[in-house]
């Protein structure tokens, strides 16, 4: 029996108090890829009670994912934005949750962003981190941006940190272990800078801005 | 000098894409943000150093 959308608000209430719920059920956030980073911080924010999620992905669920993203061994196949929104509605189903299964370039981030109040970047690709958050704080003045970078490989999860590097951009992750020199990617220092990102969209929320 | 994340350099009157080139950063994997403020890509050659500014530059690597 799935609670009733009254008794989920008050429950979450209980727990965060009226104000922060306020803050938080009132905010969109944008969530750039769906891999280890994205579905995470999804999951951790839905739970939150984040009013509303904007999850872009282009890609399918695949086999080599499964060992760190929050996708089902029956879930293979399926756009990423479809069974990420499925788990989303099973977890948190008051969240809001609009999709876009479409590859974010320097032509449609603008377009596609614009009404978020904060922009997750949770790309896998060095490349396109640089494009996102270089275009969002040059072309999205309002918006605040958590970036990551480096989270990959078996070093100790204590060096996964939370950075200011300026007003409105975050960077979360120890910001060395590159996918290509290490084994990859396992799921519980993947998880935790995702933590990283969705905490730091918490306390922006928050109105805390400080590290 | 130029503070260059943390680190005082002496390369006032250098453009940002002139310091770049003499680094090892890959020009489409980082942003560069001076005296508090993105540097705009575009503005890279044109953005003059002057002494005293201070720049952070965030190299990204891959996985996510």
């Amino acid at each position: 029996m799935i609670p009733s959308k009254k008794e989920w608000t008050d429950a979450l209430i209980a727990r965060h108090g009226a104000e922060l719920h306020h803050r938080f059920s009132s905010a969109t956030v944008a969530i750039c890829g769906l891999g280890g980073l994205g579905s995470n911080i999804a999951i951790a924010l839905a739970r939150a009670g984040i009013g509303k999620l904007l999850l872009v992905d282009f890609d399918r669920v695949d086999i080599t994912n499964l060992h760190r993203q929050q996708y089902k061994a029956n879930q293979i196949g399926l756009c990423k934005t479809d069974a990420l929104k499925k788990n989303l509605s099973e977890i948190a189903p008051y969240t809001e949750v609009e999709t876009v299964t479409a590859k974010i370039t320097e032509a449609n981030f603008r377009d596609l962003l614009k009404d978020a109040d904060i922009v997750c970047e949770a790309f896998d690709n060095a490349e396109s981190k640089s494009m996102l958050v270089n275009g969002v704080l040059e072309q999205l003045p309002d918006c605040y941006l958590v970036a990551a970078s480096g989270m990959a490989g078996m070093d100790t999860c204590n060096t996964i940190k939370t950075r200011k590097i300026m007003k409105r951009f975050y960077l979360c992750g120890d910001e060395v272990s590159d996918v290509a020199s290490t084994i990859g990617l396992v799921a519980p220092r993947v998880m935790l800078c995702a933590a990283h990102q969705a905490h730091t969209v918490l306390r922006i929320l928050a109105d805390e801005y400080e590290i | 000098m130029v503070k260059v994340n943390g680190t005082e350099l002496d390369i006032a009157g250098k453009t940002v894409s002139e310091y770049l080139a003499a680094t090892n950063y890959d020009p489409k994997r980082i942003a560069v943000e001076r005296n508090g403020d993105i540097v705009f890509k575009s503005q890279y050659d044109a953005t003059v150093l002057e002494d005293g500014d201070s720049l952070e530059i965030v190299s990204f690597v891959g996985g996510g």
